[in-house]
């Protein structure tokens, strides 16, 4: 395979994962904002822009966060490069370049998904229309993810675009710790207070897991509970552990095919190992915001190895 | 040629009767519910959108993707036809690789004074650097786009002969394609030549023309200038389609004399290259040194024999449009046979008293620039106003040498389906010829444009026109 082909695939798929990650960041804050104060809602808004790792660029743009601004940025807006439409833009684009290794159903999904979106997002979204236009982008990606499944071959092809996903995913929920880690400390936290389980919900819900999590800890709704969750637990796809489980399984996926190992591969298993030697309470020990601020970096130099292993650019 | 005649109807007698070869699609047409039909009509273009069958046109604010409409009445030709069209194709083609070589080698035609020397010297599309090589098998259009247009029963007309990148046989596949899941009954009914053959023979023709330094199966890679092309659809298409790698200019070196691709697992030699990069943008060490598109070396690897280039540089010498008025010499100087199908009468503006002529009947006749393509800065005396007439005459004036000008030729016309049933429109015609050492492979079929608004004859997709699937009936 081509090694531009390789990075086509991976970004192809990173750019999916952000589309739906903020579409549920939105979702979530949406709902924060919707059972708070005027203040307390405007402080969310600035969180989710936060969150979505584009607070500059919004901050070039505009002088204040209110809900208007934030959906239309986060949504619509081209100047956003994380913005969906951006990111589905980008999706499509890479798609094309690599069109010759995707099957028909993927091409389709994909193409679909951006031909979608680009008439749903090419005016500003109301707040009547916020739920139903987040549905349709969580929908139309899973539609991208279920041709992926059913359809693709179990090769290097699919080994890439899998990990573009979980290294986005693994960025997008230690991203959403990091902004809110505060709320997560046991120490900081008023437990049981309404305050928190607002917060609380609002994290699980950018993750998706405000139902998971109750029918697993229905009984321990803590900050400890919620961040070994996010952090630890396996069972949940988008907890770190189970992102740098399924990356490196696909980086030994890739090691057994082309019979070589990399440096990629060392980092993989440094990252996964770490999560099999500490539990919540070393981390809360270490600094919980040291310790994401350290996987977010370790996440990223993955990320970045794996370019140069697999020479997407040269 | 005369004008002003009725077109030729390759569907009906004057009388209304029709020919032959549409004989039973007519009768099949004539039981469809027309409301049926535009459903149909409508699918397909759904399905040319969904599935992603685009051209970029450029120029757009973003760079736009459009579909080039699709007719669902085919475009038929009979057998016999076909037989004397395929000749006369092969025969042309044969002539233009001869020419190609005698050019870039012995110049015997410059020499016997059938072609005047500075119309090859001066020539842009003249490649130095191709002197003194022969390409694998002596082959140099690898893949050529005969344009042709009809006039008559018997009248075939080349309008150009495309030997550089020809684009459009993606259309040719997709349309096919599109018919068949459209109206399966009727290929039951009517026997039609198969083309989905096209990306097999293809390969199998390109790897034949493998450097003598590959042993095994050759790699055979597809160069594109990337996403933004307005062919790229095409060029991704028959990569997939011939199951080789679509590669742009910087996925590829040269490694240890040869041109290789990067891929996940090192560098990967390619034996033939099937560029979809004019020959401008090839090598920036040989031609435009700002070129991104290209690879840097990849021309002296392959005067070194270290891989084919296809088409090879240098191949638009033949196709060049002053060079085309000479193409009846060139065919009987290699051939030693008077050509099969005719030229377009072509005058040639650098001279004197062609030029005179040509600004005497500017609102009669077809101007064209002698290196343009896609029909753009071209102008079409008969629908120009008086005013672009004039514009157009200070642009001649300033530049004689870039003009040549034809005669409108009167198109022959294909119906199309419109509301109120079938109605004539021009049509040119796109054959695909595939060129190895072993054979010249001409599909039977090709591409037919159509231009779909009526009395137009401008069937260029960039500029409104549409395409049809064509059928060769068996014998």
């Amino acid at each position: 395979m081509l090694g531009k082909t390789a990075g086509g695939l991976y970004w192809m798929f990173r750019f999916l994962e952000r589309s739906e990650n903020t579409a549920r960041l939105l979702e979530a804050g949406f709902r924060m904002a919707l059972t708070r104060s005027t203040e307390g809602g405007t402080s969310e808004w600035e969180s989710v822009v936060t969150t979505s790792g584009t607070g500059d660029i919004y901050a070039s743009k505009y002088d204040d966060y209110n809900d208007t601004q934030v959906m239309h940025f986060l949504l619509c807006d081209m100047d956003n490069p994380s913005s969906v439409l951006s990111v589905t833009k980008a999706a499509r684009d890479n798609a094309r370049m690599v069109r010759t290794a995707l099957t028909t159903e993927v091409w389709e999904a994909v193409n679909d998904n951006w031909m979608t979106l680009r008439e749903m997002l090419s005016a500003p979204i109301t707040q009547v229309e916020l739920p139903t236009t987040l549905a349709i982008i969580r929908q139309k990606s899973a539609l991208v993810r279920g041709a992926l499944y059913g359809t693709m071959l179990r090769n290097d092809i699919y080994d890439f675009a899998r990990l573009g996903t979980f290294l986005e995913r693994a960025d997008n929920t230690a991203r959403i710790i990091n902004v809110k880690y505060y709320t997560l400390l046991p120490s900081a936290s008023f437990v049981g207070s309404s305050l928190d389980n607002v917060q609380w919900e609002m994290i699980l819900r950018s993750v998706s897991a405000h139902r998971s999590f109750r029918w697993l800890d229905e009984s321990d709704m803590s900050a400890t509970a919620v961040a070994d969750f996010l952090i630890f637990d396996r069972r949940l796809p988008r907890s770190l552990a189970f992102c740098v489980k399924q990356s490196r399984e696909n980086l030994h996926y890739l090691e057994n095919e082309y019979g070589t190992r990399h440096a990629c591969h060392d980092i993989a298993d440094r990252l996964h190992k770490r999560f099999d030697s500490q539990s919540i309470s070393s981390v809360f020990d270490f600094g919980l915001h040291d310790f994401i601020n350290e996987f977010i970096t370790d996440n990223n130099a993955l990320g970045a190895q794996i370019e140069r292993d697999y020479r997407f650019n040269g | 040629m005369t004008r002003n005649k009725v077109p030729f109807d390759e569907m009906r007698l004057s009388d209304g009767s029709v020919r032959e070869p549409y004989a039973e699609y007519s009768a099949w047409f004539n039981q469809q519910n027309p409301a049926r039909l535009q459903t149909k009509s409508d699918e397909a273009e759904a399905f040319f959108r969904r599935t992603g069958i685009t051209f970029n046109v450029y120029g757009a604010a973003e760079a736009q993707e459009r579909l080039i409409p699709f007719d669902l009445v085919p475009r038929i030709v009979s057998h016999r036809e076909w037989s004397r069209l395929s000749k006369g194709i092969e025969q042309r083609v044969r002539a233009i690789n001869a020419f190609l070589w005698d050019i870039y080698n012995r110049q015997e035609i410059l020499r016997a004074g059938r072609i005047p020397q500075e119309l090859i010297a001066k020539n842009e599309a003249f490649v130095p650097q191709m002197m003194g090589f022969t390409p694998p098998g002596s082959v140099y259009t690898h893949i050529v786009g005969t344009d042709i247009v009809r006039t008559g029963e018997d009248d075939f007309y080349v309008l150009e002969d495309n030997a550089r990148t020809p684009s459009g046989v993606s259309y040719m596949l997709e349309n096919r394609e599109t018919m068949l899941q459209m109206f399966p009954e009727l290929f039951s009914k009517i026997k039609v030549q198969s083309v989905s053959d096209y990306p097999k023979t293809l390969r199998a023709s390109l790897a034949a023309c493998a450097p003598a330094i590959c042993n095994g199966k050759p790699t055979v890679a597809v160069l594109t200038p990337g996403i933004h092309n307005s062919a790229y659809f095409e060029h991704s298409f028959l990569a997939d389609q011939m199951g080789a790698e679509l590669v742009e200019g910087h996925d590829l070196r040269v490694v240890d004399g040869r041109v290789a691709m990067r891929t996940t697992r090192g560098y990967k030699v390619i034996d033939v290259l099937y560029r979809r990069i004019d020959d401008d943008f090839l090598d920036p060490m040989t031609f435009n040194p700002d070129s991104l598109l290209g690879v840097p070396g990849i021309m002296d690897v392959y005067r070194a024999g270290g891989i084919t280039l296809a088409n090879a540089p240098g191949t638009g010498i033949a196709d060049d449009k002053a060079i085309y008025s000479y193409m009846p010499d060139i065919v009987e100087f290699y051939t030693g046979e008077k050509a099969i199908l005719k030229n377009v009468e072509t005058h040639r503006c650098a001279e004197p008293d062609a030029l005179k002529y040509v600004l005497d009947n500017l609102d009669k006749l077809v101007v064209k620039e002698v290196h343009g393509s896609g029909g753009y800065g071209m102008l079409v005396g008969p629908a120009a106003s008086k005013k672009e007439i004039e514009a157009f005459r200070e642009k001649l004036l300033a530049h004689p040498g870039n003009y040549i000008a034809q005669p409108t030729l009167s198109l022959s016309t294909v119906p199309i389906f419109v509301d109120q049933g079938l109605a004539p429109r021009h049509v040119d015609l796109r054959p695909f010829v595939q060129v190895s050492p072993r054979a010249i492979n001409i599909t039977p079929g090709g591409l037919t444009r159509v231009a779909l608004s009526e009395g137009s004859l401008v069937v260029n997709s960039s500029q409104g026109g549409g395409t049809k699937d064509t059928w060769v009936l068996e014998d």
